[in-house]
């Protein structure tokens, strides 16, 4: 009785307004692009929250692994000299 | 390997305590995995089981004002349903196994669902009282540990809170009307009472989860606080009304600063949690029905969506 195939995921992102940049809202099921797309504006934007849409099939995500998150991230923590706040500048100069 | 598991589990309850959320990534012990997918799809049932008693009203709204704002409230709801089963999808169980669980009835909803909507009252009683129940549940757990879970209860706040203003609006309007209207308004309030409190589930001393799902930050409050805390809220607004709520025993206690009420019908719930509601078989049976007379339209979709992929493929060879 079930169905023979389930339509795939997709990944909804949403432009709030122009200026700001697309952003991860949550997912859904679609057959296709066009019905991903048809459904990620009834399910995601029914109060005006955006001016445009991407839609992605979520098998196309390549997604970073949190179990290497130590190889992949802790090497920027000890970089102070990254930040601006590192240099240190004489009290007089008010702005730089 | 014992060991392993032990230090997972342990710096797993740290990240926890430490206020961290956990992601679909993650490690997570295997019972967590399965709490969230137990409590997150029940949560969406409830959703997707819930616009059944109320769609049986949209047709007989008595305005085109109260149409349009139960049409999008029943709307939202099919949302919900959505995002939450989106939520347990990134645990690893497909939406098919989600449905299966549903029609087979090895996972619940809310039995509150499970009560008949006889008047156009009932429609207002839900709005005020069952969303305004699930809001005291949904904002707690705009806080859980689960990330998905989470930001799905942020949104479903954000959009739910016009669900009771339109239900308190219509009591208010029956209320202000002739006396055969109030007295609809509050047949609607005495059936929907009780039930509406039971929706937080049984006695904290009853609740054999409560202890390991606050540890892991899946709950925040207890089943009674909650309970509590709707009642509190829900007292001075049936005064508004001028209802009565339909407890002999319901008194606000000065030194508590609280109201206490009267014992709950624990038998009751504990039967329509089994299935023997009023109407139990009747929302399942027409849940079951939709899914299988729409099982042709999902197959079509999908082999058409293949079909074109297909004929874009082969264009693009030649």
């Amino acid at each position: 009785m079930s169905t023979k195939k389930e339509w795939p995921i997709w990944e909804v992102f949403i432009r709030s307004k122009n200026g700001l940049e697309h952003r991860h809202a949550g997912s859904l099921h679609a057959a296709d692009a066009e019905m991903a797309m048809e459904n990620a504006r009834d399910v995601y934007t029914r109060r005006q929250e955006g001016v445009s849409l991407w839609v992605v099939e979520s098998k196309h995500i390549v997604a970073s692994n949190p179990e290497a998150n130590g190889e992949m991230f802790a090497p920027a923590e000890d970089k102070v000299y990254r930040h601006p706040t590192f240099y240190e500048l004489p009290i007089e100069l008010k702005h730089m | 390997m014992e060991l392993d598991i032990n230090k997972l589990e342990n710096d797993f309850q740290a990240r926890i305590d430490a206020g961290e959320n956990i992601e679909p990534k993650s490690w997570m012990p295997e019972k967590y995995r399965k709490t969230h997918i137990r409590q997150i799809s029940q949560h969406g049932h409830s959703e997707i089981v819930g616009m059944l008693p109320e769609g049986n009203w949209i047709t007989r709204a008595p305005s085109l004002r109260r149409k349009v704002g139960l049409l999008a409230k029943v709307q939202d709801e099919a949302g919900h349903g959505l995002y939450l089963y989106s939520a347990a999808e990134t645990l690893g169980i497909s939406r098919d196994e989600l449905f299966h669980q549903l029609h087979t009835g090895k996972a619940k909803y809310s039995s509150i669902f499970n009560y008949p909507t006889l008047s156009w009252a009932d429609i207002g009683a839900i709005g005020w009282l069952v969303d305004g129940a699930a809001i005291i549940n949904q904002v707690m757990l705009t806080r859980t540990s689960y990330g998905p879970y989470a930001r799905a209860m942020v949104r479903i706040c954000k959009e739910e809170s016009f669900h009771q203003r339109q239900g308190y609006e219509m009591m208010l309007t029956l209320c202000a009307g002739t006396p055969a209207q109030k007295e609809m308004a509050q047949d609607a309030l005495n059936r929907f009472w009780w039930p509406s409190i039971m929706m937080f589930g049984p006695r904290d001393e009853e609740s054999p989860h409560t202890e390991q799902a606050m540890k892991w930050k899946i709950k925040l409050k207890t089943n009674d606080e909650l309970r509590q805390q709707f009642i509190d809220i829900t007292v001075p607004q049936a005064e508004i009304l001028g209802l009565t709520i339909p407890d002999p025993d319901l008194k606000w206690n000065e030194e508590t600063g609280h109201y206490d009420h009267g014992p709950i019908d624990w038998d009751e719930f504990w039967q329509v949690v089994k299935g023997n509601g009023r109407c139990n078989k009747e929302r399942l049976g027409a849940r079951v029905k939709a899914w299988d007379d729409g099982e042709w339209v999902r197959d079509a979709a999908m082999a058409f969506a293949e079909k074109k992929e297909k004929s874009k493929e082969a264009k693009k060879a030649s």
